[in-house]
């Protein structure tokens, strides 16, 4: 038996992403224009870095916020990216998540705030965040590319869709869970809206937030094979083009390169998590 | 304990409700249909809680006032209705004649920062701030200088007892030096009004007691105007110079705490009062009779002694100067023994007065159960007297009697 009726979702969406093409290509182009700059920037920056340097130096900050096994692991993790001669390639693939996250904490910690101040928002915004977290991430990839264009900008515009969604949830339930007297306590002493999320609300919620940008980076490094299909380059493209080739040890090799690139961020960061949590929960 | 009707009003409450939920208006116009019903069955019919209701009670300049109760009762609601951290649904609220429910955000919060201190059970510190920086956060809020803010902060924890501290973080401390820091935070502004939400009741036993004598303590020394919270009627007792017992969001009973433990109001309160070892909260004060009928100027002569001791039928009386000092105790057998011989008790010299009494003087904030020792050593009634020795009552064995069985 037949449905009743078929609704042409699909064409219609086709002519509203079409419209949105047409009419405004000029923001499009403008969002393309800073992303991209941006990208070129912490991309040239994070290759001109003599190898040495920054795998010292990143080892140095592990070992600063979490200890001396981190501080080796990172350590060790760079020199074999270094040695599967992925180097370059990867430098390039953290500029694009290091982008990616820079746009998602920039808009993700605002719309947090925001939808733990105000009770409507947060009801409209929940859904919306449900999608962007559970849609395929394949779907969104070809209006992004209408607006965008093929390169390095969609793939990372898909990232931050993909990613945006826990760094907003976890700001949002950090400053919630602030304990409800000492934010009492604060409009007792006096506070305007904004000294109180500045002094109290956003300090304590520190490790909550960081939580979500870990969040956000586990994502976006999760994404860069995908982002890849669209033009991104980095470890990415090279995983793709295992694929297409069926190169076994080409794929292996740029996949251990993500591997080494996730662990150092997530322990690092994780680190920085555990000490902000430590000044405020006083586990010592 | 002064007389309060001649002292500044400070805090006004005029029939304050807070009702949560909405459609509040709505049952403070129809309050008849809803009172009878309990919290729960309001709930269902209406969706609302009656946080607190109707509530008026005025603060003088100066005196602590408790808001007692059991969880429940609307005391914290209603003392977050003095600063607007609820906002009250109907009524008005008064410091310094000024109406705080009328008051725009600008200047709602120019009165939280400077005129109002506020202590929080759980002492609601800033984890992640040394208590130097703990104690300066009302001057930090106000725009005050860092350097200035935190010589405030340092005298503040000093004064509460916290010097040597200042760089430590609230969870290198106890819980009842904790809230020393929450105290010295609200002390540091050199606000006029404290409002204190079961400051001392997280505490331990030992430690809440010792805190609570250092407030009494400290609180003599700096003068405010405070509001207490509790939910321990001893403590009530033993800080207030006035209480308000609430029920379901309800002021009950108010006045002093031997009103409150002498005459209690029928039913709730009564039931509040019932076990309490009232020899530890009634005072002389309380129970002292007016001197007319105790007292006759030192020149009287033996006739008018007798005759006025008979009239009231007393054993003892005392014969006092201009002053109201005493100079001296007569006894009634000692005088008819003498009757006849004297035309006055000043007739015969000093030393060989068989009338000569020692008396036992107290102040009028002794509690009756000192009374009672002092009263085993004596016949004679004791006397109250005020700082200067002036004569302010007499209590006899007999009152101190009569105040027990009611006791």
């Amino acid at each position: 038996m037949n449905f009743p009726i078929r609704i042409p979702l699909g064409h219609w969406a086709e002519i509203f992403v079409n419209w949105l093409t047409e009419n405004f290509s000029s923001v499009f182009d403008s969002i393309k224009v800073v992303v991209e700059f941006l990208l070129v920037q912490l991309d040239s920056f994070f290759v001109w870095v003599p190898w040495p340097v920054a795998l010292i130096g990143l080892a140095v900050v592990g070992w600063i916020v979490a200890g001396r096994r981190v501080g080796i692991l990172t350590a060790v993790c760079l020199f074999s990216l270094g040695c599967l001669d992925l180097w370059t390639i990867g430098m390039s693939t953290l500029a694009l998540v290091t982008t990616a996250v820079f746009i998602s904490v920039l808009f993700g910690l605002p719309m947090g705030i925001l939808a733990a101040k105000n009770p409507r928002f947060d009801i409209i915004l929940k859904p919306i965040l449900d999608g962007m977290q559970t849609i395929p991430s394949f779907v969104y990839l070809i209006p992004a590319i209408m607006f965008f264009g093929i390169g390095n900008v969609p793939g990372i515009i898909a990232t931050v869709i993909f990613a945006l969604p826990p760094m907003v949830r976890l700001t949002s339930l950090g400053i919630q869970q602030v304990d409800h007297e000492v934010v009492e306590a604060g409009t007792a002493f006096g506070c305007t809206p904004v000294q109180l999320l500045l002094k109290i609300q956003l300090p304590l919620a520190i490790p909550s937030i960081m939580t979500g940008v870990n969040q956000t980076v586990m994502m976006a490094l999760s994404m860069v094979v995908v982002a890849a299909m669209i033009g991104a380059g980095g470890l990415g493209s090279k995983i793709l083009y295992s694929i297409q080739r069926i190169d076994l040890g080409v794929g292996i090799e740029a996949g251990l390169g993500i591997l080494f690139i996730a662990v150092v961020l997530d322990r690092i960061l994780q680190g920085i998590t555990k000490k902000q949590q430590d000044a405020i929960m006083h586990q010592k | 304990m002064g007389d309060e009707t001649s002292s500044k009003i400070k805090i006004k409450c005029e029939d304050v409700w807070k009702i949560f939920g909405d459609g509040a208006e709505d049952i403070i116009k129809n309050w008849d249909q809803y009172k009878d019903m309990n919290k729960v069955e309001r709930l269902e019919k209406t969706g609302c809680v009656a946080g607190t209701r109707q509530a008026s009670f005025k603060v003088a300049e100066g005196e602590i006032f408790c808001l007692m109760g059991l969880s429940g009762s609307g005391k914290s609601t209603l003392l977050r209705c003095i600063n607007r951290l609820h906002e009250p649904t109907a009524g008005k609220v008064f410091i310094d004649n000024q109406d705080i429910t009328a008051l725009p955000a600008p200047e709602l919060r120019d009165v939280r920062r400077k005129k109002i201190g506020m202590v929080f059970q759980h002492f609601a510190l800033l984890p992640h701030r040394r208590l130097v920086k703990n104690a300066a956060f009302g001057l930090e809020i106000q725009g005050m200088e860092k350097k200035e803010r935190e010589k405030k902060a340092y005298e503040a924890l000093e004064l509460v007892g916290l010097k040597g501290w200042e760089k430590s973080y609230p969870y290198e401390l106890s819980g009842g030096m904790q809230q020393r820091v929450g105290l010295a935070r609200a002390l540091a502004t050199n606000p006029e009004i404290l409002l204190m939400d079961e400051a001392f009741s997280a505490l331990d036993p030992m430690i809440k007691r010792q805190m609570q004598d250092e407030f009494v303590k400290l609180i003599k020394k700096v003068k405010k105007t405070i509001v207490f919270v509790t939910h321990d009627l001893h403590e009530a007792l033993k800080l207030a110079n006035h209480i308000a017992i609430m029920k379901d969001g309800a002021i009950v009973q108010q006045g002093t705490p031997a009103q409150i433990v002498l005459n209690p109001a029928k039913g709730y309160v009564e039931e509040f009062v019932k076990d309490l070892p009232k020899t530890k909260f009634i005072t002389a004060q309380d129970i002292m009779q007016k001197l007319d009928k105790w007292v006759m100027p030192v020149g009287s002569s033996s006739e008018e002694v007798t005759n006025k001791m008979n009239e009231n039928n007393l054993r003892y009386i005392f014969l006092v100067d201009e002053n109201q000092k005493i100079q001296d105790t007569v006894d009634y057998f000692n005088l008819t023994l003498l009757d006849g011989f004297f035309k006055s008790i000043e007739d015969i010299p000093k030393n060989k007065r068989p009338t000569h009494y020692p008396t036992i003087s107290v102040s009028s904030d002794t509690f009756l159960e000192s009374l009672l020792d002092q009263a085993a050593d004596t016949k004679v009634p004791i006397v109250v007297n005020d700082s200067q020795g002036k004569l302010q009552g007499v209590i006899s064995r007999e009152t101190i009697l009569s105040s027990l069985q009611s006791a």
